[in-house]
């Protein structure tokens, strides 16, 4: 049974029925779907939830679908990490990593956004579907696209990580790398869709596709025990996860899953593209867009469509937002690394170095819950890493060569140890 | 000035269903009045009640966005590609 009633512009409010549509016909506003909340609360409980399987289909009633999911039986439903480590690093009581970047079957978060616009392009009768990606959400449509036994074509930037090209090819769609960056190819898709009537999962289901990022923040809720972090820091870059955590945590305390205790949102981007953050910090909800110049190549989104709603949601959710150097990314991956053991991509990255950042001026105070968002895998991008990770130390297979190097490394050390 | 014009899905309902259009003008703005004449209720449609570009469409001039030039002062030449598109997002 569903619980949509349809698609309605967020700008000047017009009612559309359910179709494969992203934009209002008259003011070009986004659609969002609208759900009959109340049913939704009579139909769904902490215990029927409790029941179902540990994927993000445990939400289904507050997920845009009609029939069963077709896909993602084993997406979602990520560790919520108690990062104590990090949290003694940082000077803070309470820190938790919400760890997309063990997503199945494609290491981010969007295994989570995929796997709804994918079951619901079958829905509509669609036999290929597409993406303009940056990397990781092109990765995730190719494999699912793949499990499901659709035709895929996925559209990306030239000059990406070699994994992430590689990611999505190894799954057999047709990858097409368009010269330029990642606002050309969303440009070019937009056009693409338009002619060739695909399911382009970021385009014309992007009312459907975008709701799957609330499930990231339905787990947190429930990991924490049916209750609401006080802060969470996720990165922006089209835009799209950032007010859908806010609006998943309104959803909970509607249906009566949670208590609403407010929850302050915080974005982090970095310095080389920080369209939402600049705007933000400038009092504005105007987003001027920027040429990306980022290592963090999957929050490289110089025009972000969704950037005004991020302002809203951080705004209205009394947080705030901050960006941070390339070094001080590649400082946050290890950060992570070194304290939590998870290796995250440079999106993740920016968003340690802003909570450090946030923490230190006082934004975030140290006694009160925080949730990092971390929403992709650092495997994939090794060369944003490499240059500054120390080289293995290279010996002949001899004892003595090791215990020589033990002493170099341990100089206080006067007897190697067990020697 | 002779220039091509893309038109989105959205708003082909006033081209008759065409998908590219000839318009002419010296400027962005000029294009937008010329295409109204045409096309009447256009207008509206790709700006709001201000005479500004809407905030959730972009304008492209040979691929590159207005706001990156002289948004709709951006000088145009005979031939060049306009592309009127719908924002988007949610790559990553």
């Amino acid at each position: 049974m569903s619980f949509v009633k349809g698609l309605q512009c967020r700008e000047c409010g017009q009612d559309y029925p359910k179709q494969p549509l992203h934009v209002c016909e008259t003011c070009f506003g986004p659609l969002e779907i609208v759900y009959d909340y109340d049913a939704i609360g009579k139909a769904i409980s902490r215990e029927k939830i409790a029941a179902r399987d540990k994927n993000l289909w445990r939400y289904r009633e507050l997920l845009p679908i009609d029939g069963e999911p077709q896909v993602g039986m084993y997406s979602g439903f990520t560790p919520l990490v108690k990062a104590h480590r990090l949290a003694e690093a940082l000077g803070v009581k309470e820190l938790y990593i919400k760890d997309d970047s063990v997503n199945h079957p494609s290491f981010s978060y969007k295994d989570r956004v995929v796997s709804v616009a994918i079951s619901k392009a079958i829905e509509f009768g669609f036999d290929t579907v597409s993406c303009a990606s940056t990397g990781n959400l092109a990765n995730s449509v190719a494999a699912h696209a793949a499990k499901a036994g659709l035709n895929c074509y996925v559209f990306i930037p030239d000059g990406l990580e070699q994994g992430k090209i590689i990611g999505s090819a190894i799954y057999g769609p047709k990858t097409v790398a368009i010269k330029g960056n990642y606002d050309d190819v969303n440009r070019l898709c937009s056009e693409i869709g338009d002619k060739y009537g695909w399911a382009f999962v970021n385009v014309n289901l992007r009312p459907y596709y975008s709701e799957g990022a609330k499930t990231h923040a339905y787990e947190i809720a429930e990991q924490l025990g049916w209750k609401l972090p006080k802060h969470i820091v996720v990165a922006s870059a089209g835009g799209t996860i950032l007010p859908k955590l806010g609006k998943a945590f309104k959803e909970l305390a509607r249906v009566g899953l949670v208590q609403d205790t407010g929850c302050k949102i915080y974005s982090a981007q970095a310095a080389g593209c920080a369209p939402i953050i600049n705007a933000f910090h400038k009092g504005t909800h105007l987003i001027s867009p920027v040429k990306p110049n980022t290592i963090a190549s999957s929050i490289a989104i110089g025009n972000p469509a969704d950037g005004y709603y991020v302002v809203h949601a951080v705004k209205e959710s009394g947080g705030w937002g901050d960006s941070v150097s390339d070094d001080e990314i590649v400082e946050g991956i290890k950060l992570l690394a070194r304290t939590e053991g998870i290796f995250t991509e440079p999106a993740g990255g920016t968003e340690v170095a802003v909570t450090k950042k946030l923490i230190q001026k006082g934004r975030i105070p140290r006694d009160e819950s925080i949730v990092i968002s971390i929403t992709g895998n650092g495997y994939k991008t090794l060369e944003a890493v490499a240059p500054s990770i120390e080289q293995p130390y290279t010996i002949k297979a001899t004892l003595e060569n090791f215990d020589q190097l033990y002493q170099d490394l341990n100089p206080l050390v006067s007897q190697a140890a067990g020697s | 000035m002779p220039v091509r014009v893309r038109v989105p899905t959205p708003l082909r309902k006033f081209t008759q269903g065409v998908d590219e259009v000839n318009a002419q003008g010296n400027n962005i703005r000029s294009i937008v009045e010329d295409l109204e004449k045409n096309y009447p209720g256009i207008k509206e449609r790709i700006c709001d009640e201000t005479g500004k570009v809407r905030r959730f469409v972009n304008v492209y001039v040979n691929g590159d966005d207005i706001r990156f030039l002289q948004n709709l002062e951006t000088s145009l030449k005979e031939g060049d590609n306009i592309s009127i598109v719908p924002a988007i997002a949610g790559g990553r």
